[in-house]
């Protein structure tokens, strides 16, 4: 039993909040974080003699994911009550989808170590979000409806993961995705992005399988993964002792990095579905779906391979700036400013991507235009500024911002490709050390680079590094 | 000319306010008057808003001075039944749940009324959360049968019927899910209209039965309907299930003229459950209108027989999840004891809701429930669709049918409330309409043992101006809208 | 089909509702009843024919992304019936 091997079986479920300005059913703003229960109304406080009215651009985003996912978008589709009482759901139903689901039956390739693997995606439903319940510390709960009736899309995939870095995949592509066609921020740390994992193994040969664990209260792709990692450890144990898991719900400890058990799921709750009479039915017609499809960015799978083929940079390069939506938008303005898309990617992805990294910012922290990053680059690109004239530049505009040649022209740093006056510099240098000459002229390649720091020193950095190579060779040479 | 203020008909009163022979602040004070006589008597009450009306009937009486005119409402009493939301005003829905509930918010036709300068006088009794037949399952009170006071008022709009009848307010709103505003209206002597589903919005409406639900008015007569139908009707952008089409004038439909229309009469509703007086009553009223021209033939909805037990599982369903959101935690009654959340919902649900509204929860509970949703609720929607087509059927070949209302006149206070099934009874020709969503209309037509009969027009979906042309032009003919009880 | 009081009290669970020894009979037999008489529809025959969950033929009803103005807090928690720090109260939430 302990040599056999087993294939891990994941399927996550995923619950996005959408970027809609008004929640799902009422007019109250979607924006995170106001002051407890300030972003609230009848209609979202379920008081009695209210009615849901769907937010139509809810269902767009809802359908725009299912396009972007490949997936089939229902001619017809309606919301069904599911009904569970629990203090953070306010009517006691959470008005959903159950069998007529807005999308159905999408994927998506994600890249593995072995090349492309395909994630099926079983459903895309829309529904609304909960309120939220906070410990008081005279152990009641406190809660807030700021967040009850934000729209939602649930996002359900089939069990085609089968290891943690695939999951890791999948949700990155996920979320990249979502941020691209902007129907969602994605931002797991304010709840905008759930995950909950299902995780079972089974033995290679079928005989011998685990029951399925769900798992809750993941609050990052990290935590997924080594969660993922973890279960699929404990059920292998489990079964290679002749045991086996619960059918149960276990929750993740990201402090203790292990499951915990929730509650098992032998009980199973009845949620009594049936079709929302305060809601129409919906009827999705072709044109609707065209105009959806029209009004989709380019995917990031799409974009990063144009960029390859396009501004003739690697397929490294173009996965890390496709990454986001923001800046693959960035990377591709700027380039096309500078007119050169291999240079402005070295300079994205070397210099500015390490900045922002180092600091923890954002793009839209910048305190340089794409119009003056562009002056910069283009500086280098003509020869007015060598390499380390330019990262000074781009240190003060990173810094302080300002205007690229008022900064050049302030600290002196325009490069001279004057050979005359260089060739004065490389003479002096080289009658200042013989030594090294005899270095060079006895093989020491080393000595070369040595020169060309002394002369560099000498014009105080401002020389043209490619000039200065040359004529010291040819000095040298004459030597 | 009647003496009493309070005896006039709505359209009465408003002509005298125009005419300026009476002031509003003079017209409400008169109805409190009335309230005050009539109150110990009936009991159709919740809670009076003198003060709250008197305001009204000052500032009604002040846009009058500067000329202004509201429309056909301004400045007249209105009751409403406690089950719509009136912003700061109790709104109870006779349930202790709810005892003291002051919503932040008007329900759509409260603000409709409002807008149109009407004089609130209070929030009537009903039965508790609309559930019942008689108003005897108001967790408050019983309210008594104008006619006589040993007799129920109907249900569940008893308070809305009462008042109106008694002369209390000139007209009310009651709801509607199975017959409650029709039935009561039939018992209490009243024209009352049950408007097609989406016609009046249900925003603000504590839902009972969601697909099945309407607001509509109880009046003395039937120009005063078609009054109140043109304030209340009309799309609401808040109300997904609200229709979007031209607001017609359901006063213009008010002609004296019923030649050629074609009146049928559903043989399944004159079956034996309906009392014998009922039946002759309503055959009386088919005669008056052929002798004004109408024709009359028997016609047949099959499937009439099954809107009870279609009625029943549809709407405790709806309901049973509609009431789920009473649980102690937002607004209304909590149970002042328990150990968790789940026990603090099942005791504040189980002490704050009454017997009725407990069963149907249950009934409708175990309806969607696992196992159980396909041979009751889903089959129930199904055979629904047979019941609405034989409706459609039926009108290919009349205009309107006749019905009707309740299979007696009002039976005593306490003789059917130890058994649910003959109760439920009681609908027996009313829940087939909503059923259908098509409009339906009660007014009298006769008199037994001195309590009113009510006969019922069922017209087709938003055909509400045919009912109100016949009815009015019975109404012309006969003189039981003029016959008001002694009391 | 008869309901016995074991339906009753698991449905009584469904919808957190609880019933005394003394009154879970007389509810168990009024509520057979009614179950009872409603099974007539058994002998219905619905084959082919869809049910009807909205009487109106219409569809698609929405409304636009805007932003209305939120109740103030107080008129939020204005029926609590206990509330701390701007929000409602009640015992422990657990999952």
């Amino acid at each position: 039993m302990s040599e056999m091997k087993f294939n891990t079986l994941v399927g996550l479920e995923i619950h996005a909040e959408l970027a809609t300005a008004s929640k799902m059913f009422c007019g109250c703003t979607t924006t995170y974080g106001g002051d407890v229960n300030t972003h609230c109304c009848p209609i979202c406080l379920g008081l009695p003699g209210t009615l849901p009215v769907v937010n139509k651009r809810a269902i767009e985003f809802a359908i725009q994911t299912g396009l972007a996912f490949n997936a089939k978008i229902a001619k017809k589709s309606k919301m069904d009550r599911k009904n569970y009482f629990y203090p953070d759901l306010v009517k006691a139903f959470q008005i959903s989808q159950y069998d007529m689901p807005l999308c159905e039956h999408g994927h998506v390739d994600i890249d593995t170590a072995s090349g492309k693997k395909r994630i099926g995606i079983q459903r895309i439903h829309i529904e609304e979000d909960t309120g939220k319940s906070l410990h008081a510390e005279d152990g009641s709960s406190l809660l807030d409806y700021n967040r009850c009736g934000v729209p939602l899309i649930e996002i359900v995939t089939l069990p085609d993961i089968s290891s943690a870095e695939e999951a890791g995949a999948f949700l990155e592509l996920l979320k990249s995705t979502l941020e691209y066609i902007e129907v969602s921020d994605c931002k797991m740390e304010q709840g905008s992005l759930r995950c909950d994992v299902n995780v079972n193994v089974v033995s290679e040969d079928g005989s011998v399988k685990s029951n399925i664990t769900e798992i809750k209260n993941l609050n990052s792709f990290k935590a997924a993964m080594k969660a993922i990692e973890f279960e699929t450890k404990r059920h292998i144990e489990l079964l290679e002792r002749g045991e086996n898991t619960l059918k149960e719900t276990r929750r993740w400890d990201d402090a203790k990095n292990e499951t915990f058990h929730m509650r098992t799921k032998e009980f199973v709750q009845d949620y009594r579905y049936f079709p929302e009479p305060d809601i129409v039915d919906f009827e999705i017609d072709a044109d609707w779906i065209e105009r959806l499809e029209l009004e989709l960015p380019e995917l990031p799978e799409a974009r990063k391979l144009r960029f390859i083929s396009a501004y003739g940079i690697p397929d490294y390069d173009a996965g890390v700036l496709t990454s986001t939506r923001q800046m693959a938008d960035y990377f591709e303005t700027l380039a096309v400013r500078v007119g050169d898309g291999k240079l402005t990617s070295n300079w994205i992805m070397t210099e500015l991507m390490r900045r922002l990294k180092d600091e923890g910012l954002e793009l839209d922290a910048l305190r340089f235009t794409v119009e003056q990053f562009a002056e910069l680059i283009a500086m280098v690109k003509d020869g007015t500024l060598n390499q380390n004239a330019a990262k000074k530049v781009f240190r003060r505009l990173f810094e302080e911002g300002g205007e690229p040649k008022a900064i050049v022209e302030a600290e002196g740093l325009v490069q001279t490709s004057d050979t005359g006056l260089i060739k004065e510099t490389v003479d002096s240098v080289l009658g200042a050390n013989p030594q090294s000459v005899e270095d060079y002229k006895n093989g020491k390649d080393r000595a070369f680079g040595f020169l060309v720091g002394q002369v560099m020193k000498a014009s105080k950095g401002k020389a043209n590094p490619q000039v200065v190579n040359e004529l010291l060779a040819e000095a040298l040479k004459n030597l | 000319m009647k003496n009493k203020m309070y005896e006039w008909t709505l359209h009465e009163a408003r002509k005298a306010l125009r005419e300026g022979k009476v002031t509003s602040v003079e017209l409400t004070e008169a109805i409190f008057e009335r309230i005050e006589a009539v109150e110990p008597k009936i009991d159709a009450f919740i809670t009076l808003l003198k003060e709250e009306a008197l305001d009204s009937a000052r500032a009604a009486d002040a846009a009058f001075a500067r000329g202004e005119d509201l429309g056909d409402l301004h400045g007249v009493p209105i009751a409403i039944k406690d089950n719509m939301c009136t912003t700061g005003i109790p709104t109870t829905c006779a349930s202790k749940m709810l005892e003291n509930f002051r919503p932040p918010y008007d329900g759509t036709v409260v603000a409709k009324l409002k807008a149109a300068g009407a004089v609130i006088v209070g929030k009537t009794n009903l039965d508790e959360f609309a559930m019942g037949s008689s108003t005897e399952n108001s967790a408050f009170k019983v309210t008594r049968n104008p006619w006589n006071t040993e007799y129920v008022p109907g249900g569940s709009s008893g308070g809305s019927a009462a008042s109106v009848s008694a002369g209390a307010a000139y007209a009310s709103l009651g709801s509607d899910t199975g017959g409650s505003i029709r039935q009561p209206a039939s018992l209490c002597g009243l024209v009352g209209l049950k408007p097609t589903y989406g016609l009046v919005s249900r925003y603000g409406l504590v839902a009972f039965a969601s697909s099945l639900d309407q607001i509509g008015p109880f009046t003395k007569d039937v120009e005063d309907c078609a009054i109140m139908m043109n304030a209340i009707a009309g799309y609401d952008i808040k109300d997904g299930t609200s229709i979007q089409q031209e607001k017609p004038d359901y006063k213009a439909a008010l002609i004296d003229d019923v030649k050629g229309l074609r009146i049928g009469l559903p043989k399944e509703f004159f079956g034996e459950g309906i009392a014998q007086e009922v039946k002759d009553a309503v055959h009386a009223a088919a005669k008056i209108y052929e002798t004004l021209g109408a024709t009359v033939e028997e016609v047949s909805i099959p499937n009439a027989g099954y809107a009870l037990p279609i009625y029943y599982i549809i709407a405790s369903s709806e309901c049973s999840s509609n009431l789920a959101r009473f649980d102690g935690v937002r607004y209304g009654f909590r149970a002042p004891e328990f150990e968790d959340f789940n026990d603090l919902f099942a005791k504040t649900r189980t002490q704050g809701f009454g017997e009725e509204v407990k069963r149907r929860i249950m009934l409708g509970t175990y309806a969607l429930s696992s196992g159980y949703y396909d041979a009751y609720y889903n089959k129930a929607m199904k055979v629904r669709t047979l019941l609405k087509q034989d409706f459609d059927r039926a009108f290919e070949s009349v205009d309107v049918l006749l019905t009707p209302t309740s299979p007696t006149i009002a039976f005593k206070i306490g003789e059917k409330t130890d058994n649910p099934l003959e109760m439920y009874m009681s609908d027996i020709c009313t829940v087939p309409i909503n059923i259908a969503g098509v409009p339906a209309m009660s007014l009298p037509c006769g008199f037994s043992e001195g309590l009113p009969i009510g006969m019922q027009l069922i017209g087709k979906h938003f055909d509400e101006k045919t009912i109100l042309r016949a009815a009015y032009a019975y109404e012309q003919h006969t003189g039981y809208a003029q016959q008001r009880p002694s009391l | 089909m008869a309901i016995t009081i074991k339906d009753v009290e698991h449905v009584a669970k469904l919808a957190r509702l609880e019933f005394e020894e003394n009154e879970i009979l007389a509810f168990t037999e009024k509520l057979d009843a009614i179950v009872g008489y409603v099974e007539m529809l058994n002998a219905v025959d619905v084959e082919n024919v869809d049910p009807t969950y909205h009487v109106l033929q219409v569809k698609n009803r929405f409304r636009e992304d805007e932003i209305q103005p939120s109740l103030e807090r107080d008129a939020v928690l204005t029926n609590a019936p206990d509330r701390r720090g701007g929000c409602f109260r009640v015992p422990r939430v657990v999952e």
